[in-house]
């Protein structure tokens, strides 16, 4: 199975289509920001302001979906001690943090006409808020030591620990007595949103996904860059 | 129909700053993973020409060094 994340197929893959996913990209952007500002209908409660939830949700079902990823993938480095997952998950992490900002940010502004508050302690925004330190130590654990070894060990167990976090956000508003509502959007059960508002949330998602799948390909393939600037001393 | 866009029910501040700082995030992401990109582009073509003769015919038969050189002389995006 790992000859598929070989850096010289990776970097053959990476380079044919970072250009076709940049394209992709900019075209759904402009398709769900249209979607999301001027079709979409407002909210017979929250009015306008619901547009917001068109850059929060897909921000934060991103950023959590790329923490999950980064976990799983720790696991496979303490386990399988493979480079390439630890160039991965290292290459994941940026998009994700700046996603999770996006969500924490976008929140507060969607909070202040929609509850009066810029910030709240209710257990949802707090673990999000836990969150994006574990993204911090995660990505700050790479800069701290100038043993690798070191660095891919610290970054695995703090993502491995930072997994438990991970449920807690998705049932926190179940859990707790929250001031965000439960999930609209389900995939088991019925979906509650309407499809005129799910139309552009999907479209936007797929956007936020693309966008942080071409920053993973760049990084990736700085990542890889470096290694082989080191591998020429050793010619 | 332009000022019901901006003005969206009063809510338009909100609204758009939440984008604006969306997509300022998005061009900021991009700029710095670019620029890092191109950096060590840069830095690894002037070590690579700056290698005696014979260790870069050996640096040109590996498949990695070659899709390396191959895209760090112009950008692909």
């Amino acid at each position: 199975m790992f000859k598929y994340f070989k850096p010289n197929n990776l970097l053959k893959i990476i380079n044919k289509t970072q250009k076709f996913i940049f394209v992709i990209f900019l075209i759904i952007i402009s398709i769900g920001l249209v979607e999301a500002l001027i079709l979409s209908p407002e909210d017979y409660k929250q009015s306008d302001s619901v547009r917001i939830m068109y850059v929060h949700v897909p921000a934060a079902w991103i950023s959590l979906g790329i923490f999950s990823l980064i976990a799983v993938l720790s696991f496979g480095i303490l386990v399988f001690k493979n480079k390439n997952l630890s160039l991965i998950t290292k290459s994941l992490a940026p998009s994700g943090f700046v996603f999770n900002v996006i969500a924490l940010v976008t929140g507060s502004i969607w909070g202040k006409p929609t509850w009066g508050t810029w910030w709240a302690w209710d257990a949802r925004i707090t673990s999000m808020l836990l969150l994006a330190f574990f993204y911090l130590m995660f990505l700050l654990s790479w800069r701290v030591t100038d043993n690798e070894e070191k660095a891919v060990k610290i970054s695995s167990y703090i993502a491995i620990i930072g997994l438990i976090n991970v449920p807690i956000i998705k049932f926190s508003v179940e859990w707790w007595s929250t001031l965000h509502q439960p999930s609209s959007v389900n995939i088991f059960t019925e979906t509650s949103i309407h499809a005129s508002m799910l139309l552009p949330l999907g479209i936007m998602t797929a956007a936020f996904a693309l966008f942080s799948l071409l920053i993973f390909l760049m990084k990736y393939n700085t990542e890889l860059i470096k290694i082989k600037n080191k591998g020429l001393d050793r010619l | 129909m332009i000022n019901e866009v901006l003005y969206m029910n009063g809510y338009g501040l909100y609204v758009w700053s939440s984008f604006a700082f969306t997509i300022s995030c998005f061009c900021i992401l991009y700029s710095v993973i670019k620029i890092q990109l191109i950096k060590e582009q840069k830095r690894f073509r002037a070590r690579f020409e700056s290698l005696e003769t014979d260790k870069i015919e050996i640096a040109k038969k590996q498949e990695t060094y070659k899709e390396i050189l191959a895209t760090s002389s112009t950008s692909k995006i």
